[in-house]
């Protein structure tokens, strides 16, 4: 009799606490779902062909976003030239050569460390190394730099993962061949490996396009009349623009505000998507 | 030819290995410059007066303690936000849910980490922040309170996916030998699954508390941004400002090498010793926080 109503009871808990955990679950995940439709639904209106190919006229209350589009593309691009070979390099270093001895361990924590530091002091970081240090000037050159090492972390940890998953099997029988150790890197464990790579360094890049703190004093211009010219030129920034258009501007309409956040989150969703895909083919094509 | 393959071996090695340091080195030259940059501040501005409870630069008043406090406070509201939120959404993606569920709601959380801060700001001053300060009758929306509850939804994904991992890596004989003892899946969860992933649990809320103090762009939009030493409870419901909001609202301002910079400076300092220890904390823990690349990857 007790034991039923016990066993009863449990059961009850059970349903009551799975509902419960459900419940927050929902709630977490609502959020951003709704806040991705507000902002399409918001920004929808405003976005044309002319708000994406003009420059911002009249304090940037009227016209396009063009330079902010390109100067992100550029700092994108930028950070991608330092950050994927260094990252890459870095990931067959601990993948492939490093033995665990207390050296290597020293790293694996410097890279939780890159990890962990606030975006605002990469922001410090690259003021004091690359604008004044070395003098780059505030530049595009000096925020990618910027945006390079705080991507890294990133990039090192997912591409050293997905070299880990290729099959020591592999190593094995092209060393059996006659391959030298790097040509079995390059050609089998490398290509491999590059699905898993590719997502990490999109996913990387994606966080870099929408940081605005690391690019603060480094290479982001509040209005320029054209666009960049060389890496040594500042250059505007799609998150540093939104940031400023929504706390700096008087007066900025609204309908510019929500565009601007929905290019920006466009931007960023589609690197996210594409990186979705990549990792969702590659795993159902691997055969090990 | 045989040679010249020796010799490109060599080469490509000897790079490969020197990126391998790479890391370590960009630790130390973040801190070199910090300390550089950082350090004069001792000179210049009496230890007194750095921890008096003033910020106002203008009048040569350097008192951090109000931007600490302010960090303090907005931190510890995003934790008490993200970390039910975060542990239970990996419970029920780990241990409840069905797996087309789990399909879907992984790469939703991880978009939500992927989600720009200054756009969450942007909302948070369109959207939040009017509509909290009718809700709750206040004289401004732009407060520590609105400011923990976006930091709590920016910890949140970093919580999930970690805490997530752990839970993943607990063995699954450890479940079914609590099932066949007639422990129910609720039972299992809080007295098997949970303590057993303890440590990676632990982990996740570090990493999601470092991840809110290191934030910027989203409280420097929405808290107000005053330097006001917060001293009660109720200070949550009053603007604040963090020490990031003030190193990124106000280093576009000053004179390079002036004694503000490098109390700016010093602030940054602050922050990489607290992410530093938070870090090693976390990492320290048993559990291995490569396991968050594997998650991402597979």
């Amino acid at each position: 009799m007790m034991t039923k109503f016990l066993s009863r009871n449990r059961h009850t808990v059970q349903s009551l606490g799975f509902s419960f955990i459900t419940l927050i679950a929902i709630m977490t995940v609502l959020p951003i779902v709704g806040t991705i439709i507000f902002i399409i639904f918001k920004g929808g209106s405003a976005v044309s062909w002319e708000f994406i190919s003009g420059f911002p006229y009249d304090g940037m209350r009227a016209g396009g976003i063009l330079p902010a589009i390109i100067g992100t593309l550029y700092l994108t691009i930028g950070t991608a030239v330092f950050s994927v070979p260094l990252g890459i390099a870095a990931a067959v270093y601990l993948s492939e050569y490093a033995k665990d001895t207390r050296l290597t361990r020293l790293i694996r924590l410097a890279i939780i460390n890159l990890a962990g530091i606030p975006s605002v002091v990469y922001g410090l970081f690259g003021l004091g190394l690359f604008v004044l240090f070395l003098q780059f000037g505030t530049s595009i050159l000096a925020a990618s730099l910027t945006l390079s090492i705080m991507t890294l972390p990133v990039i090192i940890s997912t591409a050293e993962e997905s070299l880990r998953a290729v099959p020591q099997a592999f190593r094995t029988v092209s060393i059996s061949l006659g391959a030298t150790r790097w040509q079995t890197i390059r050609r089998i464990v490398l290509k491999e490996a590059l699905p898993g790579i590719l997502t990490g360094v999109i996913l990387g890049l994606e966080r870099a396009a929408g940081e605005t703190a690391p690019i603060l004093f480094t290479g982001a211009a509040f209005f320029l009349p054209r666009l960049p010219q060389s890496p040594f030129d500042a250059t505007m920034a799609l998150p540093y623009h939104l940031f400023v258009i929504s706390t700096q501007v008087p007066e900025m309409p609204i309908q510019i505000q929500y565009g601007t956040a929905l290019v920006l989150l466009v931007f960023v969703l589609t690197m996210n998507l594409i990186a979705t895909v990549i990792r969702s083919r590659a795993r159902a094509r691997r055969q090990w | 030819m045989e040679k010249s393959l020796n010799w490109r071996e060599f080469i490509i090695t000897s790079s490969i290995k020197a990126s391998g340091y790479s890391a370590i080195v960009f630790v130390l030259l973040i801190f070199f410059f910090l300390l550089r940059e950082g350090l004069p501040t001792l000179g210049e501005v009496e230890a007194s007066s750095l921890l008096n409870i003033r910020w106002y630069p203008i009048e040569n008043y350097f008192g951090i303690l109000p931007l600490i406090t302010g960090s303090l406070i907005i931190t510890l509201g995003a934790a008490l936000i993200a970390v039910p939120f975060g542990i239970g959404t990996a419970v029920y993606i780990s241990e409840i849910a069905p797996r087309w569920m789990r399909e879907i709601l992984k790469p939703l959380v991880e978009l939500l980490g992927g989600l720009p801060s200054v756009v969450l700001g942007f909302l948070g001053i369109l959207v939040v922040s009017p509509y909290l300060r009718v809700l709750l009758d206040l004289p401004t929306g732009l407060t520590a309170f609105t400011g923990s509850l976006l930091l709590g939804g920016i910890a949140v994904p970093t919580v999930v996916s970690v805490a997530e991992d752990a839970l993943d890596s607990v063995p699954r004989a450890y479940r079914e030998g609590a099932w066949a003892l007639g422990a129910t899946k609720w039972q299992t969860i809080w007295r098997v699954t949970l303590p057993a992933a303890r440590s990676g649990v632990l982990t996740a809320v570090m990493l999601g508390v470092g991840r809110a103090i290191g934030e910027t762009m989203t409280v420097m939009m929405v808290t107000g941004n005053a330097p006001v030493l917060a001293t009660r409870l109720g200070s949550i419901f009053s603007p604040v400002r963090t020490m990031t909001a003030t190193i990124a609202a106000e280093m576009g301002e000053v004179a390079n090498g002036s004694t503000h910079y490098h109390v700016l400076f010093f602030i940054g300092m602050v922050l990489f010793l607290i992410s530093l220890v938070v870090n090693i904390i976390a990492s320290s823990v048993v559990f291995r926080a490569k396991k968050r690349a594997e998650r991402i990857l597979s």
